[in-house]
C-alpha cells in the first residue's frame, strides 16, 4: 500500500465526490468559522436565492476584525465609534439569529479572534478540514487539521453546501531539527522559515512542519507556526497530533468525552503521515541556529536576526520597501526607536505569549513616549491573565489592556498607529499601511516587543534577560 | 454569473513584485456589508494621497491607464489576506484580467469567482509586457491564449473546471448544489 501523508489521509477522508480530469473534489467541510467582515455578502446571496445554512450545527460565529477592544464600547454601554464596523456586527447578529447560527456576540465570555477561540473551545480537532473567510485559518492545522482561508463567495458555498470545490494541493515538508535556544519562541522559528524560503516559496501548497524542534513545541507555540504558513504562500500548514495535541483537548467545551474521547483518541493517533511518504518537495532548518528574529521591510520575508543588518540590496522593490520603512541598505536594526508596541494578534495573544511579554516588564516602565498596547486574544485569555495577575503587570509598566480582538493587527476598529511610526508588533503582516496608514510594522516575538517598550528600542530580549 | 470569451484591451503595467491586498484594498475600506462601488478604494493609498488627491505619477491615475482593462503586475501577485474585495475592487475599476508570472493563491480563486481572469505566463512574455505598457493584448478565454501585438501567441494555464464556468457563464454554487444528494449520502455514511 502506499504510504500516504497526514494530509492525503484528511484529504481522502473528506472527498464526498473525487476529483476527476474535468471537475475538481468536492470537498466536505467539517467546521465553519464565520466572522463579521468576510460573511455579510454571503449571507446576502444566501438570502437573496432563498437557500438556507446547511449545517448550522457545523457553523460558529464570532465578532474580531472590527471590534472594538475598547471596554467602554464592548462593555460600558457607549456606542461603536465607527458607524461601519457598528453596522457590521449588527449584521452579522441579525444573519446568525435568522440563519440559526451559533454566535459569540460582543459580550460573550468566550468571544474572540477565531483562530483563538475554535482551539480554546476545543471545536478545532485533528482530522478535520476546517475553513473561514480568513487566511489565517492555517492556525488550526497545529492539530493536524487541514485548514485553509477562503474567499467570500466560498463562504457562501461552505453556508450553503458544507462543501467547497477543490484541487489537491501539493505538499511541501518543514523539517526543523534541533532544539530552539533559550529565549527564542516560535514566532522567531516561523519568521526565519520564512525568510529562508521566502513569501512565495510554499506558494499554494500544504506544508506539513515535522522534525524534532516541531515535536518539542507546545500547542500555543505550534499554532504560532502554522499561523503564519499564509505569509509564505501555501494553502495550509499542518502538524501531526500527539500526546500535546491531546493534552490541550482533553476536558474542553467542544471536545468529545467519555467512549467518543477514546473513539477519538483512536482516530486520531492514525492521523500522521505514514512512515516513508513521500512530499512533492522539502526543505530543512536547525532550530538551534535560529536567534530572536525581527522584520526590517514590507513583507514577512524580510527579515534578520536581531542583532544583524539589513542586507545589501540594490532591486527596486527592495529599495522601495525599506524608503517605506525609513531605513538604508546595511544598516544595524538594533537601537532605533520604537514608537509603539502591539502585543495581539492571532499570531501571539495567547497566554503564554502575555506571560512571555510580562516576564520582560514585570518592574519596569514603559519607555517614556512609548504607547504599549496588549490584546488578549479572546475574553477567556484575558480572565486567565487576569487570574495570574498580569493585567496588573502591564497597566503598572504603563501599557494598555484591551478588550479581545484583532486590533491593531489589521487597523479596522480604529486601533491603529501614526504615519511614519515605528511599531514593534506581534502580529503577522507588516504590508505597508497595515496598521494604520503610514505606519512602519516591524514583526517580532511578544519577548522581543516587550524588550523595545521598555528600552524604546529596538532590542535584544536576551539582553534584559540576564 | 456572466461568460466571458475573450478579453482585448490595452495594458496598463505596475510592476512592483508581491502586491499584497492590503495595498490592493486597505483594511479601513472592509467595515462595508456590500460588495459594490468598491473601485474608489482600489489602491487608495497609492492612488491618493493623505488629503485625497490623486498622485499624478501613480500608473493608474495616468491619462492613458483610462479603460485598460487588462493589468501586468509583478510576481506573487494578491500575497496576503483572503479578502475578495481585492478582486471586487478590481473589478469595479474596469479591470478584467490580471497578467504575472505568479499570482497568490487565495487571490487567484477570488478572481475566477468574480469575472477577473488571472493570466500566468512565462518571463520572457511578462519582461516583454512590463517593457511596454499600454501594449494592445487579446485574451481568449477558451483557447487560453494571450495574443501579443504583432500576433505571438502564448498558452497559458487554467484549471479546466475554472475555464468551463468562465466560457459558460456557470455558478458554482448551482453545482455544489445540485450535488445534494451526494453530500447527503456521504453525511450518512455509518463510520460519521
Amino acid at each position: 500500500m502506499t504510504a500516504l501523508s497526514m494530509f492525503e489521509k484528511i484529504w481522502r477522508a473528506h472527498e464526498v465526490m473525487p476529483e476527476t480530469a474535468e471537475t475538481p473534489a468536492v470537498l466536505y467541510i467539517d467546521l465553519h468559522l464565520v466572522h463579521e467582515v468576510t460573511s455579510p455578502q454571503a449571507f446576502t446571496l444566501l438570502r437573496g436565492r432563498g437557500i438556507s445554512v446547511r449545517r448550522p450545527d457545523r457553523t460558529l460565529a464570532t465578532l474580531d476584525h472590527s471590534t472594538p477592544t475598547d471596554p467602554q464600547q464592548v462593555f460600558g454601554g457607549v456606542p461603536i465609534r465607527i458607524e461601519s464596523a457598528a453596522r457590521q456586527v449588527a449584521e452579522l447578529e441579525r444573519n446568525a439569529a435568522e440563519f440559526g447560527i451559533d454566535l459569540l456576540g460582543l459580550k460573550d465570555e468566550r468571544r474572540g479572534i477565531v483562530h483563538i477561540i475554535g482551539p480554546e473551545l476545543g471545536a478545532t480537532q485533528p482530522g478535520m478540514t476546517i475553513v473561514c473567510g480568513d487566511s489565517h485559518t492555517s492556525t488550526h492545522g497545529a492539530f493536524g487539521t487541514f485548514a485553509f482561508g477562503i474567499g467570500t463567495t466560498e463562504v457562501g458555498h461552505v453556508l450553503a453546501t458544507q462543501c467547497l470545490l477543490q484541487r489537491k494541493p501539493k505538499t511541501l515538508a518543514v523539517e526543523v531539527s534541533g532544539r530552539l535556544a533559550a529565549a527564542v519562541g516560535a514566532k522567531d522559528l516561523v519568521l526565519a522559515i520564512i525568510g529562508q524560503i521566502g513569501v512565495a516559496g510554499g506558494a499554494g501548497q500544504v506544508i506539513e512542519y515535522c522534525g524534532e524542534a516541531i515535536r518539542g513545541l507546545s500547542m500555543d507555540e505550534r499554532m504560532t507556526v502554522c499561523n503564519m504558513s499564509i505569509e509564505a504562500g501555501a494553502r495550509a500548514g499542518m502538524i501531526a497530533p500527539d500526546e500535546t495535541t491531546f493534552e490541550y483537548l482533553r476536558g474542553r467545551a467542544r471536545a468529545p468525552v467519555g467512549a467518543a474521547w477514546e473513539r477519538a483518541l483512536d482516530d486520531w493517533r492514525r492521523l500522521p503521515g505514514d512512515v516513508g511518504v513521500a512530499f512533492d518537495s522539502a526543505v530543512t532548518l536547525n532550530a538551534g541556529l535560529v536567534e530572536p528574529m525581527i522584520s526590517y521591510g514590507t513583507n514577512p520575508g524580510m527579515v534578520v536576526p536581531i542583532g544583524g543588518r539589513i542586507p545589501q540590496r540594490e532591486d527596486e522593490a527592495f529599495l522601495k520597501a525599506l524608503r517605506y520603512m525609513g531605513f538604508e541598505p546595511g544598516e544595524v536594526l538594533a537601537g532605533k526607536r520604537v514608537d509603539v508596541v502591539f502585543i495581539g494578534s492571532c499570531t501571539n495573544s495567547r497566554l503564554s505569549d502575555l506571560r512571555a511579554a510580562a516576564d520582560l516588564l514585570r518592574d519596569r516602565k514603559v519607555a517614556r513616549g512609548v504607547r504599549m498596547l496588549v490584546v488578549p486574544g479572546s475574553q477567556q485569555v484575558k480572565r486567565a491573565a487576569e487570574a495570574e495577575g498580569l493585567h496588573d503587570v502591564f497597566t503598572a509598566a504603563g501599557a494598555e489592556w484591551r478588550e479581545s480582538g484583532c486590533s491593531m493587527c489589521i487597523g479596522m476598529n480604529g486601533d491603529t498607529a501614526a504615519a511614519g511610526h515605528y511599531v514593534v508588533s506581534t502580529s503577522n503582516r507588516n504590508f505597508e499601511g497595515r496598521q494604520g496608514q503610514g505606519a512602519r510594522t516591524l514583526l517580532a516575538s511578544p519577548a522581543t516587543a516587550a524588550a523595545a517598550a521598555v528600552t524604546g528600542r529596538i532590542t535584544d530580549p536576551r539582553e534584559l534577560m540576564a | 454569473m456572466q461568460a466571458i470569451h475573450h478579453i482585448r484591451s490595452r495594458t496598463v503595467v505596475l510592476p512592483a513584485t508581491d502586491v499584497d491586498t492590503d495595498q490592493i484594498i486597505p483594511a479601513r475600506f472592509l467595515t462595508t456589508t456590500s460588495r459594490d462601488g468598491l473601485g474608489r478604494a482600489l489602491f487608495a493609498d497609492w492612488r491618493f494621497d493623505a488629503n485625497g488627491n490623486p498622485r499624478p505619477d501613480f500608473v493608474l491615475n495616468r491619462p492613458e491607464a483610462a479603460g485598460c482593462a487588462i493589468l501586468v503586475a509583478g510576481r506573487n501577485f494578491g500575497c496576503g489576506s483572503s479578502r475578495e474585495h481585492a478582486p471586487w475592487a478590481l473589478h469595479d475599476f474596469g479591470i478584467r484580467a490580471v497578467i504575472s508570472t505568479a499570482i497568490a493563491d487565495i487571490f487567484f480563486n477570488n478572481s475566477l469567482k468574480n469575472g477577473l481572469l488571472p493570466v500566468l505566463v512565462d518571463e520572457g512574455t511578462h519582461g516583454w509586457l512590463l517593457a511596454h505598457p499600454g501594449a494592445a493584448v487579446e485574451i481568449d478565454v477558451e483557447a487560453t491564449t494571450v495574443t501579443l501585438p504583432g500576433g505571438r501567441c502564448v498558452k497559458f494555464p487554467l484549471e479546466v473546471f475554472a475555464r468551463h464556468c468562465l466560457v459558460h457563464g456557470v455558478d458554482e454554487l448551482g453545482y455544489l448544489l445540485s450535488r445534494a444528494s451526494a453530500i447527503d449520502a456521504w453525511e450518512r455514511a455509518p463510520t460519521r
